[in-house]
């Protein structure tokens, strides 16, 4: 516990700030990990041809729709249960379970609860939803890292999941995508996949993108949507984690940064100083699109598909509103036995079946009738 | 309009998210929510198992006139199926096309949402199948 009263101070982007935490985590082990992308896809060039937009420069290739049958809660289940598979442990060990979404489909009932039920989690289990944009699921990960780290829970469930809202004709239509994301955390490090070697997190109020309640879609200050929000951000949570633990470029493998489109995340390499080869291997967004919360996490799941042992990883996610959470994660043995126990990233994003447009208005409730 | 009964689908969530079944101590006969008396043997004691997560597709229909509560996902199709330990389930069966079904094919359990269309707005969440990832 001293080192969590310890106050360091250190420089970001010429201020002066004050730390009244330390990032570095203690035996914090991922010991599966999961991520679900459903079945469906619309191009982004039949977006632009149904609204008489250019097909030309468009944010990404195509974007995942979760089906009529589908939501952030069910997509939380498929991704839970993938990663209980590679975890092995049973599920009623599981001491929390937190969801991190911007698209509940309750405005009062817990995500979580659904999720733990159908996991057989329940019911000695603390459940909760997060809500930060894009960024909810990697603070779910922040919390459930922190309750086992402090011995409060043996092991615990964080999940990203998203069905984004997009307004028809809005930019963000192109992009908006569902998918999820889960990780199971635990101490049993001779049985992990990789270590979570350090957290920390860079928030200020930026309103770059909002959504009042009892509204069906974001509004979003366009020119805040790059800089001050998502560069400002991913830039100084990086640049603080780096500094604070002594890390640097040479150290980390992967670099994986939240993709609300394929251009802002090299756009960030480069402000870092980042080989953009080690971003590269992290890319979801241009096949599944943005998945908010679980978008960066999607990543991850992409990187620990492919990662060998001893690697490290970098994970920067972004929320609106604004925040950013950078994680230093370093790939254990265990990686290669457990993704071979249920479906990667990669099944998922080859199994699709493209939809026209009204489809995809219908799949996601956009048609009022 | 259909209304979803809370508390009886609330009773038999065991069944509906995990396939959590009650089996026969006597005959093994499995029972998808929990009896009085087995129908098979008519003897009161029980184990919980839970079933197979996957299965063959061995008979299937495709609905276009749905019961109230399905009109939205019409044409849908609902399956009947063989899990690996024996037991037959009726699902639906979802994420598939009705060109792509083929009788045998194997088949996985997934959760959905079943219901909706429900005058309180309660989500009825539960299992349903799709091929096999």
């Amino acid at each position: 516990m001293s080192d969590a009263l310890i106050v360091n101070s250190y420089n970001v982007a010429g201020m002066l700030m004050f730390r009244d935490y330390m990032v570095k985590m203690n035996s914090v082990i991922i010991l599966g990990y999961g991520g679900y992308v459903p079945r469906y896809r619309v191009r982004a060039e039949e977006i632009a041809r149904v609204w008489g937009e250019e097909q030309t420069g468009l944010p990404v290739e195509e974007k995942a729709v979760a089906s009529l049958d589908e939501d952030t809660i069910t997509m939380a289940v498929e991704a839970a249960r993938i990663a209980l598979k590679r975890a092995g442990i049973p599920p009623s060990r599981i001491g929390a379970v937190h969801v991190g979404t911007e698209s509940k489909p309750y405005a009062v009932k817990p995500c979580g609860t659904i999720v733990a039920e159908a996991i057989g989690a329940t019911p000695k289990v603390t459940a909760a939803d997060f809500e930060f944009a894009c960024k909810a699921g990697t603070e779910a990960l922040q919390f459930i890292s922190s309750l086992v780290e402090a011995g409060r829970i043996d092991y615990g469930l964080a999940i990203g999941s998203d069905t984004a809202q997009g307004r028809p004709r809005d930019a963000l239509e192109y992009t908006a995508a569902s998918g999820a994301a889960a990780f199971i955390i635990g101490r049993d490090k001779d049985k992990g996949v990789a270590e979570i070697e350090a957290w920390t997190s860079y928030v200020t109020d930026t309103p770059d993108f909002w959504r009042r309640e009892y509204e069906r879609y974001p509004r979003h200050t366009a020119r805040f949507t790059g800089d001050p929000a998502y560069f400002h951000h991913i830039v100084n949570s990086v640049k603080a984690l780096l500094d604070d633990e002594g890390y640097n470029f040479n150290d980390i493998d992967y670099v994986i940064f939240h993709q609300p489109n394929v251009r802002f995340p090299f756009v960030a390499a480069k402000l870092l100083g980042v080989d953009i080869e080690k971003v590269k291997p992290g890319m979801v967004a241009g096949t599944i699109g943005n998945t908010y919360a679980a978008c960066s996490l999607l990543g991850l799941v992409k990187v620990l598909d492919q990662a060998k042992p001893g690697q490290r990883i970098l994970l920067a996610s972004f929320g609106s509103g604004a925040g950013s959470d950078s994680y230093i994660i370093r790939v254990l043995d265990g990686v290669e036995l457990k993704r071979e126990l249920a479906p990667t990233l990669e099944k998922f994003i080859e199994r699709k079946t493209y939809i026209d447009y009204i489809t995809y208005a219908k799949n996601r409730r956009k048609i009022i009738m | 309009m259909f209304r979803i009964k809370v508390p009886r689908y609330w009773r038999h969530k065991d069944f509906r998210y995990r396939l959590n079944a009650w089996k026969c101590n006597h005959c093994g006969e499995v029972h998808f929510f929990k009896p009085l008396v087995c129908r098979r043997c008519r003897l009161r004691e029980f184990n919980k198992v839970m079933l197979p997560e996957t299965g063959k597709l061995i008979a299937y229909t495709i609905v276009r006139s749905p019961p109230c509560g399905f009109e939205e996902q019409t044409p849908y199709i609902i399956g009947f199926i063989e899990l690996e330990d024996g037991t037959r389930i009726l699902s639906q069966i979802t994420d598939c096309y009705p060109e792509e079904l083929k009788l045998g094919m194997k088949v996985e359990v997934t959760f959905r949402r079943v219901r909706e269309d429900d005058p309180d707005k309660i989500i009825a969440y539960g299992y349903k199948f799709r091929p096999a990832i």
